[in-house]
């Protein structure tokens, strides 16, 4: 792992791609790590695409400037892969880790590509296409540097004012989670 | 309790909650809406009992804070931008009248053109306004400073209000690890605010009245005094703080990092201090001598720490995020006129960044170093591309 | 008016010399913080009626105690004892005339200050 690990999260605005860097950031910090989670500061629009980051490290991280080289991307909507440049400034070796149920084409192959069909896991537990929590499973067994446990203590803490969702985002982040393995 | 991954404005109302104002008057506006969100729900959930005002407009938040507090008891705002420009004219009358209110301020560049994102134009163009500015670089000295500002603030010998600017989006909206202590430890270190001279109907007293020409002067006088004063009250007030909470930010006026041995340095205040840190660190594992001189504290300036920390060095870069248009950055223009009468000074270079959320990186603060080492002119310049 | 202006001018010296030697006050002025003013009430003893040019004549036979000069006066300069008006408080009066303007029995009348 380098010094800091920087990951960016790709959305729609509305599918909660701010949220999952936020619960990367939080369920990493109880792994051990120390981390920092912000959006790409604009103006946000449902449907639009939204950008989010992460950076996840041993040590205390100062750095405050914008993630430009991420070591991992992460995909909530397949549908962007063909509206914008998803791999830009991608370190080499790095992870792509996207919501389909589609093969990715051959171009993205350069990279370590994992698929998982989470917007199906979505529909069935939320009855909605909000996947952003499902991903975080996808995160925590691709990169092996996350508990599920970790995970779980991260959306109580988030949806303390909504309990009624913490049950079925573990459920979500679980099936995900054992999907990908 | 523990540490915990919290946005910087949660860190912020965080901090306000273990403050408990008894009024908080506030007009959202981005990128300060996230403190007015946590606000409200402390007190909409009955963690935080204050009276929110909703007022139609900042003008009228700081006016209702003013009147808050001229009843004597604590008092906290927060803003930005436009916002704050709106309540110009108030900002005045707050420290004229020596109210001890607190106010964030979530640093955001002003229109035209209309821009929501991070710079410091809106507290530079309040700098004059006799209130102490304190600029805070990560959530956990944003969660602090604001808990220090109370302290500051009403504190007999100062009397003044005070910003405490950090940098919005930036900083405002990152989720980071935050500190968050007891209420009894918070007790501990700022005591129950006791005011002197207060609206009350069973002692009546006339607050702001007229100042004619015989003694106005010497009510300015006593705020350029107090602001002196608080010099020395915002470094008991760190110390005190880094007693029972083991944190501390240099002397609580500036903070020097790997000053020891070098020859240049980097001067900025607000979030952009930790890039020029990670700068610092890879230089310094080259084995290049170069250091950073981190503002925290604006209004009153620390001209004594600024000389004592510039003695040894040969060249200073001062990086402003905000522009006196028609000449320099104001940073860049204090630090020179401290230093003025020194006999044995650095040369000092004015570097404008991150204007308008324009982001600042590891790479502009490594060319930066490497520009004020190679000269011996003076450089004047406008990181642009 | 020319006439005045130019008096002014000519004479705009002295007026500073005048000033500067009258003996000082104390160097130290006592101030507040926040320059509140603590002692209640403290503007009674600051009077602010002499500045008037005319002044509200009260004629007491033709007046009916309607009230209605009570009612208008912005400085609270109509004294009401026992229900009744008594005669308009000169110190803080500053001859506005809104009260004899609102008269409708003509009782008041504005007259020049005699001083």
């Amino acid at each position: 792992m380098a010094e800091i690990k920087e990951i960016r999260i790709h959305g729609r605005g509305g599918q909660g791609a701010v949220t999952y860097a936020q619960l990367l950031a939080i369920s990493s910090f109880y792994e051990g790590f120390e981390t920092q989670a912000f959006p790409k500061f604009g103006v946000e629009r449902r449907g639009a695409p939204v950008e989010a980051y992460c950076r996840i490290s041993k040590k205390t991280i100062n750095l405050r400037s914008q993630v430009y080289n991420p070591e991992i991307i992460v995909v909530l909507d397949s549908s962007l892969l063909e509206s914008i440049d998803i791999c830009k400034g991608m370190q080499s070796g790095g992870i792509l880790i996207v919501n389909t149920s589609k093969k990715l084409p051959n171009e993205y192959h350069t990279h370590k590509v994992f698929t998982v069909d989470a917007s199906h896991i979505a529909l069935e537990i939320f009855k909605k296409d909000i996947v952003n929590t499902a991903m975080l499973g996808a995160y925590a067994s691709v990169t092996k540097e996350l508990s599920l446990k970790s995970i779980f203590k991260a959306l109580e803490e988030r949806f303390k004012r909504r309990p009624d969702l913490i049950e079925k985002n573990k459920r979500a982040v679980s099936a995900v989670y054992h999907l990908i393995q | 309790m523990p540490r915990k991954v919290i946005e910087a404005s949660t860190a912020v109302a965080e901090a306000v909650k273990f403050c408990k104002p008894a009024v908080i008057p506030m007009y959202p506006i981005t990128p300060q809406t996230h403190i007015v969100e946590r606000i409200s729900e402390f007190i909409n959930d009955g963690d935080l009992d204050s009276e929110m005002i909703h007022v139609e407009s900042e003008h009228s938040a700081l006016s209702a804070a003013i009147g808050s507090s001229a009843t004597g008891v604590r008092t906290y705002t927060a803003t930005a931008s436009q916002g704050l420009a709106l309540m110009h004219e108030v900002l005045f009358v707050a420290s004229g009248m020596r109210l001890p209110i607190v106010m964030n301020v979530a640093n955001r560049a002003l229109s035209a053109p209309i821009n929501i994102w991070n710079d410091h134009s809106d507290s530079m163009a309040a700098r004059d306004s006799s209130w102490i500015q304190l600029y805070v670089e990560s959530a956990q000295e944003a969660f602090d400073t604001t808990i220090q500002a109370f302290k500051i603030a009403e504190n007999k010998k100062v009397l003044l209000p005070i910003m405490v600017c950090l940098d919005g989006f930036t900083l405002s909206h990152v989720y980071e690890p935050v500190d968050l202590p007891q209420q009894s430890k918070v007790n501990g270190y700022l005591p129950k605010y006791k005011p002197s001279n207060i609206l009350d109907v069973k002692k009546p007293v006339s607050l702001g009245p007229i100042g004619y020409p015989d003694s106005f002067m010497h009510f300015k006088k006593a705020q350029q005094d107090a602001m002196d004063n608080a010099l020395k009250i915002i470094k008991k007030s760190n110390s005190e703080f880094k007693t029972r909470f083991k944190r501390s930010y240099g002397n609580g006026l500036i903070e020097t990092y790997n000053l020891k041995g070098a020859k240049f340095a980097i001067v900025c205040a607000g979030s952009i201090c930790g890039t020029t840190r990670v700068a610092v660190d890879e230089l310094r594992k080259q084995g290049i001598k170069v250091g950073l001189i981190k503002i925290k504290c604006f209004r009153p300036f620390p001209k004594e720490d600024i000389i004592a920390a510039c003695k040894k060095l040969t060249g200073v870069a001062v990086i402003d995020r905000a522009v006196s248009f028609g000449f320099e950055g104001p940073m860049f223009t204090d630090l020179k006129a401290a230093i003025f009468n020194e006999k044995k000074k650095p040369l000092i270079h004015s570097f404008i960044a991150g204007l308008g959320g324009r982001d600042v990186t590891k790479n502009d603060m490594l060319t930066i170093f490497k520009k004020i080492s190679k000269t011996k002119k003076p450089i004047t310049e406008w990181l642009l591309d | 008016m020319r006439k005045i202006k130019k008096k002014t001018t000519t004479k705009s010296i002295k007026p500073v010399k005048k000033i500067k030697s009258k003996p000082k006050k104390k160097q130290e002025l006592k101030i507040s913080v926040g320059a509140a003013v603590l002692t209640p009430g403290s503007s009674i003893k600051h009077k602010t009626g002499d500045w008037r040019s005319m002044y509200p004549d009260w004629d007491k036979k033709k007046c009916t105690q309607c009230m209605a000069c009570w009612m208008y006066c912005p400085d609270d300069s109509i004294p009401v004892k026992n229900k009744k008006r008594i005669e308009t408080d000169l110190d803080f009066c500053k001859g506005c005339g809104i009260c004899a303007k609102e008269c409708i029995f003509g009782a008041i009348e504005m007259k020049k200050e005699k001083k």
